[in-house]
């Protein structure tokens, strides 16, 4: 086997002129897919922490069984029970002029992501929430700070600090997760490697995603040091 | 509501027997993870600790990959790399066959690495939380680098290891329903048949959803069961 023919195995310009552009075009896809569902998730996730750190116990127990069941069940089983599953509803939707919604594998998708993170994201809240030392709650009463500053301007700021990290692998974690979505004809970036594939069976594609997935974690990875650093500056020394 | 109950249950029609029959097939492909991915993750661990640079390189290398790929795609790439490189190697001796490499098989390997990254950087914690001391005391006492590890370091370490790799095992268990996608019957794919055959998809992906909650509730169980059992001689020495 010569050189040419080895570096074939890896990289065929030919397959690269036909499918590297769409292939772009799916990471785009994935990213969008990502960014919309993940800080939708932050949102509702937040919602879902101050839930279960409420006083009301109906509150805390319904928002403690989502977070079990989203966390506890597969993406893939969620994303099926959403799509095909809510999808069955049909004269219901049409009533309710939602049909639109439940028919489209790209909002489907959507909102299974979202309502997974949400889970995710909300324990990560609520940890870190919890973790805001006592002392800087009794000292915003003790200035007279009402509640509702007392949240935004003082625990919501420090708790973030501390989440930020375990966010950002959240973050990592639905950029991976996302490639489940071409399991519903989604053609994301995992979902045009695998039509690539089915019409080619030429391997080198699965590689190509491979790096692309692999690059795309570690800038995200890189950027999240460069925030924590920048955020938790005031902390050193 | 009758209906519902006819086609959960075991009898003529219902797709009880069916559904469980699949989740078995689950629950052993995450078990058969376990053999290769534990070691192999412990393995990583400790060449990432190592003094020389090559270890190092290699399992920053694996760890970095295995954690950073989708884990439906590193499925398909095991898979397929497995039957297309067989291939080409039996095509390079001159045999020409299909070659079908068993799903299960595959599988295995696929979450195995998987497992065995996430649970490098768990072991990896769990030793930085030992003392120096304890390599010292070891060496004191004259034993050899495999009683040291086997006897004093492997004990404290599967202790402060333990709840991180429960939370290892349950990514896992969620993490096979992708192999339904290499048409390996397991849970999903069971699900995904009597969806088609019954038309209420609605009603059996959520009991999929249950029976999948209920293994991992089952599995918390099993974890603080043998974390209380490997921390009584912790509890012992601080009261």
């Amino acid at each position: 086997m010569s050189a040419t023919e080895l570096l074939q195995l890896f990289f065929d310009p030919e397959l690269f002129e036909r499918y590297g552009a769409r292939m772009l075009d799916g990471l785009l896809v994935t990213a969008k897919l990502v960014a919309i569902s993940f800080s939708l998730g932050l949102l509702l996730g937040l919602l879902l922490a101050l839930g279960r750190l409420s006083r009301n116990s109906m509150l805390r127990g319904a928002t403690g069984a989502y977070i079990y069941f989203f966390r506890g069940s597969p993406l893939l089983a969620q994303l099926f029970m959403l799509y095909y599953g809510l999808g069955s509803f049909r004269e219901l939707w049409q009533d309710l002029g939602l049909w639109w919604f439940f028919r489209d594998a790209w909002y489907c998708s959507l909102l299974a992501f979202t309502l997974n993170t949400a889970a995710y994201q909300a324990e990560i809240l609520r940890g870190s929430l919890q973790a805001v030392a006592r002392g800087q709650h009794e000292a915003a009463a003790a200035l007279g700070l009402s509640r509702r500053t007392t949240f935004f301007k003082v625990i919501l700021p420090q708790s973030m600090l501390l989440a930020v990290g375990p966010l950002g692998n959240e973050l990592i974690l639905m950029v991976k997760a996302s490639a489940i979505a071409s399991l519903v004809t989604i053609y994301d970036l995992m979902g045009i490697t695998k039509l690539a594939f089915s019409r080619t069976f030429d391997f080198q594609l699965y590689l190509w995603a491979a790096l692309l997935y692999l690059l795309i974690v570690e800038v995200i990875r890189r950027l999240l040091r460069r925030i924590e650093m920048r955020l938790g500056r005031h902390l050193d020394t | 509501m009758p209906e519902v109950f006819f086609l959960l249950g075991f009898g003529d029609g219902g797709w009880g027997l069916t559904l469980l029959a699949g989740a078995l097939v689950t629950i052993s492909l995450a078990l058969c993870c376990l053999p290769l991915g534990l070691p192999l993750g412990l393995a990583v661990a400790v060449a990432a600790r190592s003094k020389k640079r090559l270890p190092r390189t290699l399992a920053t290398l694996f760890s970095t990959v295995f954690r950073g790929l989708p884990e439906l795609l590193t499925l398909l790439i095991v898979y397929y790399g497995c039957q297309i490189g067989v291939q080409k190697l039996l095509a390079y001796w001159g045999y020409s066959t299909e070659v079908t490499i068993n799903a299960f098989f595959a599988a295995v390997i696929a979450f195995g690495l998987v497992f065995a990254a996430f649970s490098s950087q768990v072991w990896l914690a769990a030793f930085k939380t030992l003392g120096k001391g304890q390599y010292e005391a070891a060496s004191v006492l004259g034993l050899s680098r495999w009683q040291t590890f086997r006897k004093v370091i492997l004990p404290q370490l599967v202790r402060v290891a333990l709840p991180g790799l429960s939370n290892n095992w349950l990514t896992l268990l969620k993490d096979t329903s992708l192999v339904s996608t290499i048409s390996l019957v397991d849970l999903m794919r069971q699900t995904n048949l009597a969806v088609s055959a019954t038309k209420e998809p609605m009603l059996f992906y959520f009991a999929a959803c249950l029976l999948y909650l209920f293994f991992s509730a089952l599995s918390g169980r099993v974890f603080s069961f043998a974390e209380k059992r490997y921390s009584l001689g912790h509890r012992g020495a601080q009261s």
